[in-house]
């Protein structure tokens, strides 16, 4: 811990150096961690924008065609309801929000942005200009999405994928989704080849590649995702522009009829393209959004149960794999556009393929509890909570991923039961269980572990009570992006009371998630003062400072590291943990 | 604090990190470029026999192959600005950049002076699937050497000063830039027999 002390102890006097102005230093800053934490706000805000429109979109299907409490006076246009129209807006904005501004940013532009920098060593990003256009990139894709909301007809409502020929003719708002998506790719890749070059260029002498804590690896991985496969969408974008502005016709086939009228356009476009290119991309994305988790999960998980992974290379080399296989498969979410069997084949076998090293990443996780003595920490708790909770969203993939039995349940409430209880149980569980864990490196202070409690718990039972009725009523058949929950269908009747036991869950999420929100404020200011390493971790991070000063490097000297990332309980040593950095057992 | 390997490179991977940094944005690069060349071949296999059109039909031959030479000829004077560099000819690297940067003026007047014959005679984009992909694809190759040669003034003009303060650094910038130059080069190398002869 001399380490430390010295950085204390040198803090105020470098810190004379070169004071940036107010400006410099928090707004357009290029420190890695302020920019972190701008991302963490950011998409923190964008997160809860989503999630409220899904409430509104919650009340819609359990009580259709009535007039929605609260935010009701602000539709005078339709006295109150949610229409069709509408709900559509909704649904395709709270699938783009989520997804591209709130959990990508928060999960690589945040905790990748904060913590990556700390656990290699290194003073900064490689590109700290690069690194601050990406930031901002962001924030201007997303005031262009929230704004398109204002456009004429409404924001992009063609859903999250925007399958053309309907998003080609729909109105302007689809016209800022694309342009507020390139923004967000232009940011995405960016941002990417930044944490490669600082991942491969940065790290601190001794830091080999199978020393580099797990939380490393699997940025590394979703940052060759996300510069590889953004630029298929960037593609998509451009034709679909095109398309909009400049009256091509690539996603429009000839002979086309809308309203009863042939469109006037030269046709020859392919639908289908928009497709191939849309899931290229939005597979690998899959991964983008689970892979960070699995990192954080990893750290929590070594740092609770005081002791190694278990299978940590395997883990490396799964995930490394994973990377490469989230390439070949997109085409599984199109068994339905009747692109042939021979496609659909390759696909599900390659499908059946990437679910194996998911299974040996978690099953890793699994067995590193065999024998530990738990700490049952408030990020432990959501990390135990994610094992199951990432279990039964990947297991309820397989049968999407089989061509047979997806034809059944292709666009049912099972798809958003499957892949809400990877994301939402699943990565954002992670993303809590991350922010409990390292806050109190941002600010010194530790969170209320009370209040952490009182978050929790209502969130895993309430979570559940909103996905788990939509596997039931996905295999009764009910149909995903109905705004009345499937009330005009027959076959739901049996199935649809869930709507209303789901809506009051969602809204009981929301209520769960204020002792979170006030533990965040409330901590920065009265939380427990803690040392530089509260959680008596390994890893590098906890080698700096607590809030480790901006704009003046991280740590005093560059860290040598002489040992693997987790050492926990290592025989003959003094204390059940060993820094990456220090050299003998016994000296701890 | 410094960042480490800005200008030197790192010993156990051999580069350093703006120019490992170039590699990887084209990685990137390489695949919108490739989406677009799949999304060429999707577009003309699906289409039904007999209906789609040939570039020989709309464009001019002779001057894509004008500008093929003028780019390829800007390439190697890149080359040549970042070999006067390390041979400690400052003189030279300005006489090579300016040549490169003019190639590059060369080229948006001659791909200009082909967009505006198609307006002229009624050929938009719109016009078919043929020259949808066609203005698309060329019109961002353009973007493309309108960036290039920013990076190339800058490094010409204000960035040049840099020679002075820190040579090596200047230097490696020339690298990088002349990277990024050369793949847009290779990019028309593709698009022009894709589009114009096939």
């Amino acid at each position: 811990m001399a380490l430390v002390d010295e950085r204390v102890a040198h803090g105020h006097s470098e810190s004379h150096h070169h004071e940036l102005g107010f400006w410099q230093k928090y707004v357009f800053s290029q420190d890695h961690k302020v920019i972190g934490i701008q991302y963490g706000f950011t998409s923190l805000c964008f997160l809860l924008f989503g999630f409220s429109l899904m409430m509104m979109m919650r009340w819609s299907l359990a009580y259709p065609n009535q007039p929605i409490p609260l935010v009701g006076k602000l539709l005078k246009a339709s006295g109150g309801i949610i229409a069709p129209e509408l709900y559509n807006q909704l649904g395709a904005m709270h699938g783009t929000i989520m997804v591209f501004l709130g959990i990508v940013p928060l999960a690589v532009g945040a905790f990748g942005n904060y913590v990556v920098p700390l656990q290699i060593g290194a003073p900064d990003m490689a590109f700290p200009k690069l690194n601050m256009a990406s930031y901002w990139s962001y924030f201007i894709g997303g005031v262009i999405m929230l704004s398109s909301f204002f456009a004429p007809g409404g924001a992009a409502q063609s859903g999250w994928t925007s399958y053309p020929p309907l998003s080609d003719i729909a109105p302007t708002g689809q016209t800022m989704w694309l342009f507020g998506m390139l923004f967000l790719i232009i940011s995405s890749v960016l941002g990417s080849m930044n944490f490669l070059v600082t991942i491969i260029q940065l790290r601190a002498p001794g830091l080999t590649w199978m020393r580099l804590p797990f939380f490393v690896w699997a940025q590394f991985v979703t940052s060759f995702l996300l510069l590889l496969a953004f630029p298929a969408l960037q593609a998509a974008a451009v034709l679909q522009m095109m398309d909009r502005l400049a009256g091509t016709s690539f996603f429009l086939p000839s002979g086309l009829v809308v309203s009863g009228q042939q469109l006037a356009v030269a046709g020859g476009g392919s639908p289908l393209l928009w497709q191939h290119l849309f899931w290229f991309l939005a597979h690998p994305e899959v991964y983008v959004l689970i892979l960070p988790a699995f990192g954080i999960i990893a750290e929590v998980i070594a740092n609770n149960t005081r002791k190694p992974l278990w299978g940590y290379r395997s883990m490396v080399y799964a995930v490394t794999f994973l990377g490469f296989m989230s390439f070949i498969v997109w085409a599984h979410h199109m068994f339905m556009t009747g692109m042939g069997t021979v496609m659909s084949t390759f696909f599900q076998t390659t499908t059946m393929i990437i679910s194996i090293p998911s299974v040996i990443v978690l099953t890793a996780l699994i067995i590193s509890l065999w024998g530990a003595s738990i700490r049952y920490t408030v990020p432990m708790l959501f990390a135990l909570a994610f094992l199951p909770m990432f279990a039964i969203g990947g297991l309820t993939g397989l049968p999407l991923g089989l061509a047979p039995s997806d034809i059944h349940l292709h666009d049912t409430y099972y798809v958003i039961g499957h892949f809400h209880y990877v994301v939402a149980p699943g990565t954002i569980f992670a993303m809590f269980a991350g922010i409990y864990y390292w806050f109190p490196k941002i600010t010194g202070r530790m969170m209320s572990s009370k209040l952490g409690q009182l978050h929790f718990w209502p969130s895993f039972l309430f979570i559940n009570g909103i996905f788990m009725p939509m596997f039931i009523q996905g295999l009764a058949g009910v149909q995903r992006r109905l705004y009345d929950g499937g009330a005009s269908y027959s076959h739901a009747q049996p199935v649809l009371h869930w709507n209303v036991f789901m809506s009051i869950s969602a809204w009981c999420l929301a209520l769960s998630q204020i002792p979170f929100i006030i533990n965040l404020f409330w901590s920065i200011r009265k939380g427990q003062k803690v040392g530089a390493n509260p959680w008596e971790a390994t890893t590098l991070e906890w080698a700096a400072a607590p809030s480790p000063p901006i704009a003046h490097g991280n740590f005093p000297e560059v860290p040598t590291v002489v040992r693997g990332p987790y050492d926990y309980s290592l025989p003959g040593a003094s204390q059940d943990f060993v820094p990456q950095h220090q050299p003998q057992p016994q000296e701890a | 604090m410094e960042i480490p390997y800005n200008v030197e490179a790192r010993p156990d991977t051999g580069v350093y990190n703006a120019k490992l940094g170039v590699w990887l944005f084209l990685a990137s690069e390489v695949m919108l470029f490739g989406a677009l060349f799949s999304s060429y071949v999707l577009l003309r296999t699906g289409a039904p026999p007999g209906t789609w059109h040939h570039g020989r039909e709309f464009l001019n031959v002779p001057l894509a192959t004008l500008n093929t030479i003028i780019l390829i000829a800007s390439s190697v004077t890149m080359v040549m600005s970042w070999a006067s560099l390390k041979l400690n000819d400052f003189r030279k690297y300005r006489m090579y950049m300016g040549f490169t940067l003019l190639a590059g003026v060369g080229f948006l007047i001659v791909k200009g002076f082909e967009y505006g014959h198609k307006f002229e005679v009624g050929l938009f984009p719109k016009s078919n699937i043929f020259l949808a992909i066609y203005f698309t694809l060329t019109g961002l190759h353009g973007l493309h050497v309108i960036g290039g040669m920013i990076v190339n003034g800058y490094l010409l003009g204000p960035g040049a000063k840099m020679w002075k303060t820190e040579p090596e650094r200047f230097t490696n910038r020339i690298e990088v830039a002349g990277l990024y130059w050369h793949f847009v080069d290779l990019v028309w190398i593709f698009l022009f027999p894709t589009l114009y002869l096939l």
